[in-house]
């Protein structure tokens, strides 16, 4: 494979394309796959047939467009048109009607200029809802690998790392870690053989966004992995992916087999002296997984432990070797700014905190879905704007980030620009990008009692302060949710939360009081409201009876 | 294991390996077609990806995906010859599955029940559906009914946010689910089970 060799591809599958009259997109995302968009795809094909227009439209599967709340969805190409809820009989009526008397179906119409679309911004997911996830050829078709030539046929490694460096992209998996800094420092590592690492492991509850990443076009991430392979001197890659995702695992082996038979991973890639491999290694239900050095010791096939840094996975990281570990949608962010440049990279968002964000919105909100918004976004637009808002009849209580390691963050703060460092001020994290909205009927005692029992759960064991802390705070919130707490276990909760924070080895340790803290900033009066009296204690008559707030 | 040139095939040396330390187990035309003493073909499966990995202990999880996904769950005997043929210890063979949620070290149901208990079903009220639903099987969430016929199984998310409250049925994503919808689904379950064993 040449670079001429790519554009001839390109060329000829838009030729290929352009034979249709129309696309007939559907998405075939998990969340949609759900809902019914097999029998959605079937439905079309027959109907096509029958009505012999089986070559001038074609039946595409794409990956998440996003209104997963509304599934099945279908976009109709050229004409930009979206349609929500599409059953077989909708599909059928919308042949029927758009296709062949070229009138809009106006039941299912999704109105694509509303704030939901309108306000977003979209680099990760571009290519999301618009090509074949199954198809390289659509992937090249639209520019894929454009950036991996341009790597490795024009620049130098050095030059590659100094675009990533001036681009300002940060880590994506959560902490923010600039990813330049990141790659210059496994760089300059010595060592004959190195690794690159995708950190898919996305075990926040309540967050899809690599899962809809890795499954609506995974040649996306295939592509960043490679260039970071030749940034950075590596010649094997990892995907390190949950086993609970089985169609982004079936859609990347595909994705593996089609570029290596096209000579985009393997030995002399474009004729350059650069080779590189992707494997899979498939996670097996671990949380603490996400964490770096746990990560790689269970590549390693161990148990997924964490071990103290220093020394980085950067020097010292699989078997020994210096490693590059990165999440899904940092390396999706690099083909486009190799492509574009770094200066339009860093040009949208935050000076600070450059490029966009993706995230998962879900709870109590009337358009759950996937969304990508630039960063430093006011959150407020995000869920009244974007999101629509809580559903009828409900109130906005909070809004929580990070899944278990991050906070919640109440109505005062909805002005607050989403970003690195604005969220840290609130006690939360910018985390992988799960964004939950609560209403009123969510008790935040019950909240943080629910992440704690997720935390003591997926805690390794390795560390004393979160196997033994994580149990007593869970032990404490579930005395107080019950009504049978008092003032002294709401001090010793706190307590315990600090020395859980500052003691634990890894990063669920350090992180897992985050949830109560940041309840016990906000909502203090709800723990408090649940308190039982000290002994003796003669309550008011306005005063609310003991023990009847059980959960 | 890095290199993806092919190793010559290890099973004949598994074989020797595997009756060197079972004394009792003789060869016969029965094992012969298969590389464990039950003759059970099963374990040839599982013998083509210890190859595939080259019979490296660093393969453990993936061997391990392998065996459950053949035998439905991993039970000791499974264990002893997966440590034996990538010469690990049993014990670390052990570690690892017991660390690591998605195996099982118990045979599961006819019907699996996944109920989703991610933070967007908790909030949208997954808990009011593991009530109902444990006290129509009268079983909790880890565990099999007596009959074997369902199995409760939490997950932490499946990712399928977007239509919370969610469970997987048989490996079928159930999204926007309630009570009724569930136990609806249970007692389709049960009733059928009767029926087969009238």
């Amino acid at each position: 494979m040449t670079v001429e060799d790519l554009q001839e591809l390109a060329e000829k599958e838009q030729q290929r394309q352009q034979q249709f009259k129309h696309r007939l997109l559907y998405c075939s995302a998990a969340g949609c796959v759900s809902c019914g968009s097999n029998a959605t795809r079937e439905t079309l094909k027959k109907v096509l047939q029958e009505t012999g227009l089986e070559n001038v439209c074609e039946v595409v599967g794409t990956g998440c467009m996003g209104l997963c709340g509304e599934g099945p969805l279908l976009k109709v190409e050229p004409d930009d048109t979206l349609y929500q809820r599409v059953d077989e009989a909708a599909a059928r009526k919308i042949i029927e009607h758009h296709i062949v008397q070229r009138k809009t179906v106006t039941d299912n119409l999704v109105d694509t200029s509303s704030p939901f679309f309108s306000s977003q911004q979209k680099i990760v997911l571009e290519n999301c809802g618009r090509i074949n996830a199954e198809s390289i050829e659509e992937y090249i078709a639209i520019g894929g690998y454009d950036a991996l030539a341009k790597a490795v046929t024009e620049l130098q490694a050095g030059e590659v790392i100094e675009e990533v460096r001036k681009s300002g992209l940060r880590g994506r998996g959560g902490a923010g870690y600039p990813t330049g800094l990141k790659w210059g420092i496994v760089r300059k590592a010595k060592s004959e053989t190195k690794y690159v690492v995708c950190n898919a492991d996305e075990g926040d509850p309540g967050a899809f966004m690599d899962r809809s990443v890795l499954e609506g076009d995974p040649h996306r991430i295939l592509e960043g992995m490679a260039i970071a392979g030749y940034a950075v001197g590596a010649g094997q890659g990892f995907i390190y992916i949950r086993a609970e995702y089985p169609l982004a695992i079936e859609r990347l082996k595909l994705a593996i087999k089609q570029a290596e038979r096209l000579g985009l991973l393997g030995n002399r890639i474009f004729e350059s002296q650069f080779n590189f491999r992707i494997d899979l290694r498939i996670g097996a239900g671990a949380f603490v997984c996400g964490e770096e050095t746990a990560l790689i010791r269970s590549i390693e096939g161990k148990r997924g432990r964490p071990r103290p840094r220093p020394p980085y996975p950067s020097e010292k990281g699989l078997w020994g070797m210096p490693t590059l570990i990165n999440n899904v949608e940092t390396y999706a962010n690099i083909p486009p700014i190799l492509t574009h440049g770094s200066a339009w990279f860093a040009g949208i968002g935050t000076p600070k905190s450059a490029g966009t964000k993706v995230f998962a919105l879900a709870g109590k909100i009337r358009n759950t879905g996937l969304i990508e918004v630039p960063m430093g976004i006011p959150l407020r637009r995000i869920i009244f704007d974007i999101g629509g808002g809580t559903p009828e009849g409900t109130e906005f209580k909070a809004a929580q980030t990070g899944g278990p390691s991050g906070g919640c963050i109440p109505r005062e703060h909805l002005d607050l620009p989403v970003d690195y460092e604005s969220l840290s001020t609130v006690g939360s994290i910018m985390g992988s990008g799960g964004l939950i909205v609560m209403d009123s009927t969510s008790q935040m005692v019950e909240v943080a009692k629910y992440f704690m029992d997720f935390c003591k759960d997926e805690s390794c064991g390795k560390c004393i302060p979160c196997r033994v802390g994580t149990v007593h705070i869970h032990g404490l919130l579930d005395k107080i949710s019950k009504g049978m707490g008092t003032a002294d276990d709401l001090s010793l909760l706190e307590e315990l939360c600090q020395m859980v924070k500052e003691t634990s080895l890894c990063g669920l340790g350090q992180s897992a009081p985050n949830p109560v803290l940041s309840t016990l900033r906000f909502f203090r009066n709800e723990y408090e409201e649940l308190l039982k009296e000290p002994e003796g204690f003669v309550p008011s008559t306005t005063g609310h009876e003991k023990g009847t707030h059980s959960s | 294991m890095l290199v993806a040139a092919p190793l010559p095939v290890l099973t004949p040396v598994l074989h020797r390996h595997l009756y060197d330390r079972s004394p009792d187990e003789h060869m016969t035309p029965t094992t012969a077609k298969s590389s464990h003493p039950s003759g059970d073909n099963r374990f040839k499966l599982l013998d083509r990806v210890i190859t595939k990995h080259h019979a490296q202990g660093d393969a453990l999880i993936e061997v391990l995906h392998a065996a459950q996904g053949i035998f439905g769950f991993l039970e000791n005997d499974l264990l002893i010859y997966v440590a034996r043929a990538l010469k690990l210890p049993l014990s670390r063979v052990y570690g690892v599955a017991t660390f690591y949620h998605f195996f099982t070290l118990k045979p599961k149901g006819k019907h699996t029940f996944v109920l989703c208990t991610g933070t967007a079903c908790y909030v949208k009220g997954a808990s009011g559906i593991q009530k109902a639903v444990e006290h129509q099987c009268k079983t909790t969430f880890g565990e099999t009914t007596p009959d074997k016929n369902i199995s409760l199984i939490s997950a932490r998310c499946v990712g399928s946010c977007g239509l919370a409250p969610v469970a997987v049925l048989d490996d079928a994503v159930a999204g926007k689910l309630t009570a009724e919808s569930a136990l609806h689904h249970i007692r389709d379950w049960q009733e059928h089970q009767e029926e087969a064993t009238v």
